[in-house]
């Protein structure tokens, strides 16, 4: 094979895959109301994005939704692939297969049982239901992330520390959780941005109480142009970005 | 006479209905270096895990200084463990790593300082306090985890073959070293290993283990010398293993023993002899003589292979009967020429009192020590 | 370990793990099964009595049809993803080792960027007044903008756009796991590029291709919005119908009959993946 073909080839897809979003970066700078056409720099799309109160408050919604959906599940996420780890107990099997279905089953399947379940038990939809929801559908990502680490832990240190006299609860505060704190906060993460990324489960979930960013954008991109969404994307992907880095920070970091 | 520190009595342990420990009595003294030597699968670890209180044993009890240990959590015991492979925590710094076991029994933190600045220095890694586990060498984590253990000044220091990742120059050292800190520190040392050089070079005693069962308790002179059973004959050191036959038991406290045809005479073994009885003549290879094919004395063979060792010359000598010897001698200062030609015709010889007899065992057991060998 | 591990940590942990899952995974999966056999109430949503004609409803020719196309339309973004995605993941395979991560890091960032922002983003370019008609009429190649938004065409694009990172990675692991050695025997015994193609590198990465179409053929069945905002809202995916079975129509039990369906489809192509794990010797899942 030669050199440059396979490297135009990447480059080529990359471009693909990257001009979509630069230019819904650059058009989210536009002046002009066509969404086409360039006018000139503004800022004036943030400016709407910012003065518009019910978007405001949706993104208040998803990020405390994101936060809580995230911190939820990487406890219980984390507590799960422990005990997939260190414990023997009946049914392990069905459990780990029950968390990888929840991984593979589409989006809309995991959404419409759900939507059953709610109604079913009378739950008033809105946070409390987002939250279930999203916790559920973050949980096996988590548990995955956490078992890939523990995976590669030292099964002597906890002993060392009993060794050393610490208590288990010691040592879990001491040790095993500092060890897989790099873990933890990936999960998180990725968690967090799934919560904040899904359209289809809170679709089905969600109600007017409590209003999300992606059912907000989802509603105004499904006719017509809306230069603030541009705007409003460009925020989003600054900020995943960011969150991205982050935590590929973290992994390096706590690579030896 | 030293007094018992450590006593276990009836220890027994399954794992998945396979039996690990099989009703092991073991008394360890006061300040000992022993040694648990076994080949893998024997349960030296698991002993030792339950020494430290990272396991239960199903039956049986561990009494340390009069007081029962056997259900009490491992950070109430007065021992400490020094890990195969370091165990160190990677997100602590060497200091911190030293310092967890004080700062565990809330030590105020002046002592704590002073006490992990001595331990690094008895250990010579001042200067790597704050360093992280992964950036030092494995030598120098080997004597982190030596310092972690000792800081509390336990009754007793378990190390799990703590040697076994270095390599061959720094384990001689370490052993050493070992050897030094044990002596200084007073400390009883229980060592795990599956190496009988290092077993037999650093201990007082040796446990020689099989099957979850002590085959034998010595010291390292009387494992090697006088082994008790086939088995620890076979797992410390080479031997060779000749069949005799008991011709005639002498009144004078010797015997003789039918050996290759030749009629030798044999210290009376500690066991019950009856003429005609099968026994097993066991003779080390440094123990071996290699004469010339014109001598008098000795069987014939001829050599089959020949390895440089150094310091000694190591041949095996096929005899006639087909039986192989393995031959260890030392270099001859005064024979320049002292070599063999591969094919070349010899004779074997041995000197009557170094020999070890003993008596044949169980066919099934025998083929079993031959398979771990 | 297990034996000085405390007790009631350990029965807290299993009881809330398992009462999450048999509460909000099991259960409601049930009600769907549940749900697909009971008949359509308007204001119940199901009542008794039990019946098979939701999935009697499925094999009406309207709903085939739109299953049929749905069906192709996921084919077909399979398809494109995976004649993109396999040279793709080859050639990725191949960069120097440094380089390799940057390259991960740049397909993983739109995965993190909200997917329909991402769908909104090509509207833009293929709106009838948008970039790349502008782009096209401006060199010459065509006179007036093409009708490309709200086309099967675009919403073939969108899936392809969204999913194609969830066909390259499964793919990029086995590539990276794929041993240059391997091609080397293979050409040293006398295979040629040909030979070596479909006798060794097809079957070795055949878990990575069977693992990126359940990745990406799922989604492109069920990704509603996708048609929604590029395809002008038309029931054109399964995705669509279930949810306006659900939301819309209130028909529950048709909605569930046909998720029935397409978990039924999962599991078929999850076993598919298990058995192509199974025959290169490697554990599945």
């Amino acid at each position: 094979m030669t050199r440059w073909l396979p490297r135009t080839y990447l480059t080529l897809v990359y471009l693909l895959l990257y001009v979509p979003i630069l230019v819904l970066v650059v058009f989210s700078f536009n002046d002009s109301r066509s969404g086409y056409a360039w006018g000139g720099l503004s800022l004036r799309w943030y400016e709407a994005l910012f003065n518009n109160r019910a978007m405001v408050q949706a993104m208040w919604n998803s990020l405390w939704l994101a936060l809580s959906a995230a911190t939820v599940s990487t406890v219980i996420g984390a507590l799960t692939a422990l005990a997939l780890h260190r414990y023997r107990f009946r049914g392990k099997q069905v459990l780990n297969g029950m968390l990888f279905v929840v991984m593979m089953s589409p989006e809309i399947v995991l959404a419409i049982s759900l939507l059953g379940l709610f109604l079913l038990v009378g739950l008033q939809l809105g946070y409390v239901s987002l939250l279930l929801a999203h916790v559920t559908f973050c949980l096996p990502f988590v548990v995955i992330t956490v078992m890939a680490r523990l995976s590669g832990f030292d099964e002597r240190l906890p002993e060392a520390a009993r060794d050393l006299g610490a208590s288990d609860f010691t040592m879990t505060r001491t040790v095993l959780i500092p060890v897989i704190m790099p873990a933890l906060l990936a999960g998180w993460l990725l968690g967090f941005t799934l919560s904040l990324d899904d359209v289809v489960v809170s679709t089905f979930v969600g109600g007017p109480s409590y209003e999300i960013l992606p059912l907000r954008i989802y509603s105004m991109v499904r006719v017509g142009l809306k230069p603030e969404v541009n705007a409003l994307g460009t925020l989003l992907l600054v900020f995943s970005l960011v969150m991205l880095m982050l935590s590929q920070w973290i992994l390096l970091r706590s690579k030896r | 006479m030293k007094q018992t520190l450590l006593s276990l009595s009836n220890l027994s342990k399954q794992f998945d209905g396979k039996t690990v420990l099989d009703s092991l009595d073991l008394e360890i003294l006061d300040g000992e270096f022993i040694t648990l030597l076994g080949p893998s699968g024997c349960g030296k670890t698991t002993l030792l895990r339950l020494m430290a209180g990272f396991e239960h044993p199903d039956d049986g009890s561990i009494t340390l200084a009069g007081q029962n240990l056997t259900h009490t959590p491992p950070e109430h015991r007065p021992l400490n463990t020094v890990f195969q492979n370091y165990a160190l925590f990677p997100h602590m710094s060497v200091f911190d790593n030293v310092a967890y076991g004080l700062k565990m029994e809330k030590r105020p933190k002046d002592e704590i300082r002073q006490r992990v600045d001595d331990a690094l220095a008895m250990v010579q890694l001042e200067d790597f306090a704050r360093r992280k586990p992964h950036q030092l060498s494995g030598g120098q984590q080997q004597r982190v985890a030596i310092a972690r253990a000792v800081i509390k000044r336990p009754k007793m220091l378990l190390l799990d073959e703590p040697l076994s990742a270095l390599d061959y120059k720094l384990r001689r050292t370490m052993q050493v070293e070992l050897k030094r800190l044990q002596r200084e520190l007073g400390i009883t040392f229980v060592f795990v290993t599956h190496d009988q050089e290092e077993a037999l070079s650093m201990s007082d005693r040796v446990v020689v283990l099989k099957d979850g069962r002590v085959q034998q308790l010595g010291t390292p002179r009387e494992v090697y010398e006088r082994p008790a059973n086939l088995f620890t004959a076979r797992f410390v050191g080479e031997t060779n293993f000749f069949a005799g036959r008991v011709d005639a038991a002498n009144g004078d406290d010797t015997i003789t023993v039918d050996v290759f045809g030749l009629k030798r005479t044999f210290r009376k073994p500690d066991f019950q002899v009856f003429e005609g009885q099968p026994l097993h003549v066991l003779l080390r290879p440094e123990d071996i003589r290699v004469l010339a094919p014109d001598s008098d004395d000795g069987v014939a063979g001829k050599v089959v292979e020949r390895n440089y060792k150094g310091s000694t010359l190591d041949s095996v000598i096929h005899l006639d009967d087909g039986t192989e010897v393995l031959a260890s001698e030392f270099f001859d200062e005064d024979d320049p020429t002292f070599d063999y030609r591969l094919g070349e015709p010899v004779k074997v010889s041995w000197v009557d009192g170094w020999e070890w007899l003993l008596p044949e065992e169980d066919a099934d057991a025998e083929a079993e020590a031959s398979a771990d060998a | 370990m297990r034996s000085v591990m405390q007790q009631p940590f350990r029965t807290a942990v299993l009881v809330l793990v398992w009462g999450w899952l048999l509460f909000l995974v099991l259960t409601p999966n049930l009600l769907v099964i549940g749900a697909s056999v009971m008949t359509r109430d308007p204001g119940t949503f199901i009542s008794l009595p039990l019946n098979l004609d939701a999935y009697r409803q499925l094999f009406n020719p309207l709903y085939l049809d739109v299953f049929l196309n749905s069906l192709y339309m996921a084919t077909m973004t399979t398809l494109i993803c995976l004649l993109i995605g396999y040279p793709f993941a080859w050639a990725l395979s191949k960069v120097p080792r440094h380089r390799q991560m940057l390259l991960i890091f740049l397909l993983i960032v739109p995965f993190w960027t909200n997917s329909l922002v991402r769908t909104y983003a090509l509207k833009l370019i293929l709106a009838t007044n948008g970039l790349l008609n502008n782009a096209l009429m401006s060199v010459g190649l065509i006179d007036q903008p093409m009708q490309m938004l709200y086309t099967e065409g675009a919403v073939i694009i969108g899936l392809v756009y969204l999913l194609l990172p969830f066909m390259i990675l499964p793919l990029y692991a086995v590539f990276d796991d794929l041993r240059e050695d391997l091609l080397r025997a293979s050409h040293d015994l006398g295979a040629g590029r040909l030979a070596t193609f479909v006798h060794i590198i097809v079957p070795m990465t055949l878990p990575g291709v069977l693992a990126g179409i359940m990745l990406v053929l799922l989604p492109a069945m069920g990704l509603f919005f996708v048609p929604d905002i590029l395809g002008g809202s038309r029931n054109l995916l399964v995705g669509n119908v279930i949810k306006n079975q659900f939301l819309d129509a209130r028909n529950w039990p048709f909605g569930a009959a046909a998720s029935i369906m397409l978990t039924l489809a999962m599991a078929f192509l999850m076993f598919a993946h298990r058995l192509s794990k199974r025959r290169i010797g490697e554990d599945g899942v």
